[in-house]
């Protein structure tokens, strides 16, 4: 049983601010369901640019309704510019605290926000961008989100980093990644790590082989923890065709997976120009 | 009041059991091995305790010896019968949604140099037979698989397969901690080579539990430092434990047929009450034991329904991902392929024989609301699971 709060339980019960908003200003989407969890935010704001309206739904668990629900009532009456500066742990704080491992709800409410806020700025694209290395494979996080989450909470191991970003808490196979990350901002001297050297020119023959190398060696382990795969089912120039098998094929987080994942990692291994394309799509 | 339907996680020590244990702390408190008489009386209750779990499972007296439980006893099997064999044979089968009491000593085996193989189970948990049997060679020290799930409560064939290893003389073991007093078993017509039993699944008192060892069956002792138990298993005897346990045995076997029934007419009420009346319900495992139901509820959370039902004093547990403290959902569940739409919303109830029709009424009662309000609160159910 989780040790939850008076304040968690009660915004679990009675969570603030649910439903929809019809002409939203922001809008943010994160997590999904293939994760175990996911929130969608909508705000409008008002003629002094505050956040006048907020609404939110959740799928989750009681701390992760509670973490939405709290964050809808930090921000309403605010400026963007103020409810950006809110912290995971300034959510944490408002419900009298939350489990440890537990943590990675306030990360995904403050990170709906930014994604709201994002979304407003631009007026386009609900999700978060990715704009760095995907880290952990099983649940879509990136170099920057494990950073954050380290320096914004003051993080110190791998477990750490897992509580509150869900990194490493699948197959586990990025752990020496977020050790070294850890390393490289708490200030330890960077461990030489030994990556398989990328060949100058390819041949189409050795990049296939290659790429399904690459395939076998940096992604599959992680999806199949999940009941999916990845197959090649061709490659042609610089693009390369994919089909994707089971849970990974219907997943929210499929387009992530595949242009981010798949393509970070094979022009990481493989050649700097390729383009992952699924294989239904490849033809459009 | 508490609605307790989470009788596969752990039971009520049953009133007699209490009772019968009671004189085995003050009064009868002497050591089995002592030589004074005193203590030789306990023995005596030691072995009255050995009969009434061998008469549960169609076993004699000598094939059973008490240990601290369930984990202890698939610990003993499994790496006692592969340190018997010195390492002639390499070659371990199991299923793939085994409990982590026989699925961890096994990894430890993998480690060790032994090869593994992992049974598949399809879409409604049952076991793939051929795969089984495909995959037992010359080299394959133990097959073992477990009775009934303690997830789903879908039943293995054992019978059959008991008769493939006999067959090729590979060791047979079965983890039937969830069967046992729950379902009739009878080890002298099935070929079970070593069979796990916990007390407190079925009534009996927690940190006990038996191991069914055949006769002629060799396995080496894991805990070391006395004759205890024909030498198969060193300490002093649990005494109020192993009491309790054969009684609770005792209990478990008057009526079982009877029980049987009315449990599975007390689940199919409610499951057939869950699938009528819950948005999204869908059932996981076919051909089960009687007492267990498990079902997943499409875009909803299993720990928000959880906590929810615990408000109106029911108990019942989750394979999903938040309520165990890990990230991923029931490796039972995503073996069977359950879609991930699924997967974080599943919820076990499992009865026991103090259930009754009122409290699985009250559960339907409450369970539809809880479901409607979860579901209105996910921003996945107008979309079909998917987002906008
Ligand atoms: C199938 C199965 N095996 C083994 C065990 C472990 O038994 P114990 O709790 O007595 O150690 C359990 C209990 O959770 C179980 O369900």
């Amino acid at each position: 049983m989780w040790d939850y709060t008076d304040k968690v339980m009660d915004h679990f019960r009675n969570p603030r601010n649910v439903g929809e908003i019809k002409q939203p200003d922001g809008v943010g989407l994160v997590g999904s369901l293939a994760c175990g969890d996911a929130l969608k935010l909508m705000f409008k704001l008002d003629d002094q640019n505050r956040i006048d309206q907020v609404k939110f739904q959740t799928f989750g668990c009681a701390s992760a309704i509670a973490s939405s629900s709290a964050m809808t009532e930090m921000i309403k009456g605010k400026t963007l510019e103020e409810a950006e500066a809110i912290t995971n742990q300034e959510i944490a704080d408002y419900l009298g605290g939350l489990p440890d491992q537990k943590m990675h709800c306030s990360v995904m409410g403050r990170d709906a926000l930014l994604a709201a806020i994002d979304n407003y700025r631009k007026g386009k694209g609900f999700e978060r961008k990715v704009e760095s290395r995907v880290v952990c494979t099983c649940f879509g996080v990136s170099e920057q989100d494990i950073e954050r989450a380290i320096r914004e909470n003051h993080l110190k191991t791998v477990e750490e980093v897992t509580n509150y970003t869900k990194a490493g808490g699948g197959c586990g196979t990025c752990a020496p990644d977020i050790e070294a990350i850890l390393t490289r901002i708490l200030g330890s001297p960077p461990e030489e790590v030994a990556v398989p050297q990328k060949p100058k020119r390819l041949t189409t023959i050795q990049k296939i082989k290659l790429v399904e190398e690459t395939l076998e060696r940096e992604i599959r382990p992680a999806l199949r923890k999940d009941g999916g795969d990845i197959e090649l089912v061709d490659v042609d120039g610089n693009l390369v065709i994919v089909s994707l098998r089971g849970n990974c094929a219907q997943c929210r987080v499929a387009n992530f997976t595949l242009k981010d994942v798949v393509e970070v990692k094979l022009r990481e291994f493989v050649s700097d120009d390729l383009v992952v394309v699924e294989e239904a799509m490849a033809g459009m | 009041m508490t609605i307790y339907l989470d009788n596969n996680a752990t039971t009520i020590a049953a009133p007699e059991v209490v009772e019968a244990m009671r004189p085995f702390w003050s009064e009868q408190y002497g050591n089995a091995s002592s030589m004074h008489s005193f203590g030789g009386q306990v023995k005596r209750h030691i072995d009255r305790a050995r009969e009434q779990v061998a008469a549960l499972i169609g076993a004699s007296p000598a094939e059973i010896v008490f240990t601290a439980g369930g984990t202890e006893s698939d610990n003993l099997a499994i790496r006692g019968a592969i340190e018997a064999l010195e390492g002639s044979k390499k070659h371990i089968v199991t299923s793939r949604v085994e409990h982590p009491a026989v699925h961890s000593p096994i990894k430890r085996l993998e480690n060790l140099g032994y090869h593994l193989t992992e049974v598949r189970v399809d879409s409604d948990g049952a076991l793939d037979l051929e795969m089984l049997d495909r995959s037992i060679t010359p080299q394959t020290a133990l097959v073992s698989i477990m009775w009934a799930n303690n997830e789903t409560g879908v039943l293995f064939p054992i019978e059959e397969i008991a008769q493939r290893c006999k067959e090729r003389s590979v060791f047979f073991h079965s983890d039937a901690v969830q069967a046992v007093g729950k379902i009739p078993i009878d080890l002298s017509r099935v070929p079970v080579d070593l069979l796990s039993i916990s007390g407190h699944k079925l009534h009996g008192p927690k940190g006990v539990g038996a191991l069914f060892i055949r006769k002629r069956t060799k396995l080496l002792p894991q805990l070391l430092g006395g004759h205890q138990e024909g030498n198969r298993r060193a300490g002093t005897e649990n005494v109020p434990g192993i009491v309790g346990l054969g009684q609770a045995a005792e209990l478990a076997l008057e009526g079982l047929d009877k029980e049987v029934v009315r449990l599975a007419t007390l689940r199919d009420r409610l499951e057939k009450g869950i699938l009528d009346r819950c948005k999204g319900a869908r059932l996981n495992g076919r051909n089960r034991l009687p007492n267990t139901l498990n079902v997943s509820f499409e875009f909803i959370e299993g720990e928000s329904i959880l906590m929810m039902l615990d408000e109106h004093g029911i108990c019942a547990s989750s394979g999903s991902a938040c309520a165990s403290g890990s990230l991923e959902p029931s490796h039972v569940l995503r073996a069977m392929g359950v879609p991930f739409t699924c997967a974080h919303g599943s919820i076990r109830f499992s009865l026991s024989r103090y259930n009754t029709v009122e409290e699985i009424d009250q559960v339907l009662e409450v369970l539809p609301g809880i479901v409607d309000r979860l579901r209105e609160l996910s921003p996945f159910v107008q979309n079909g699971g998917s987002w906008a």
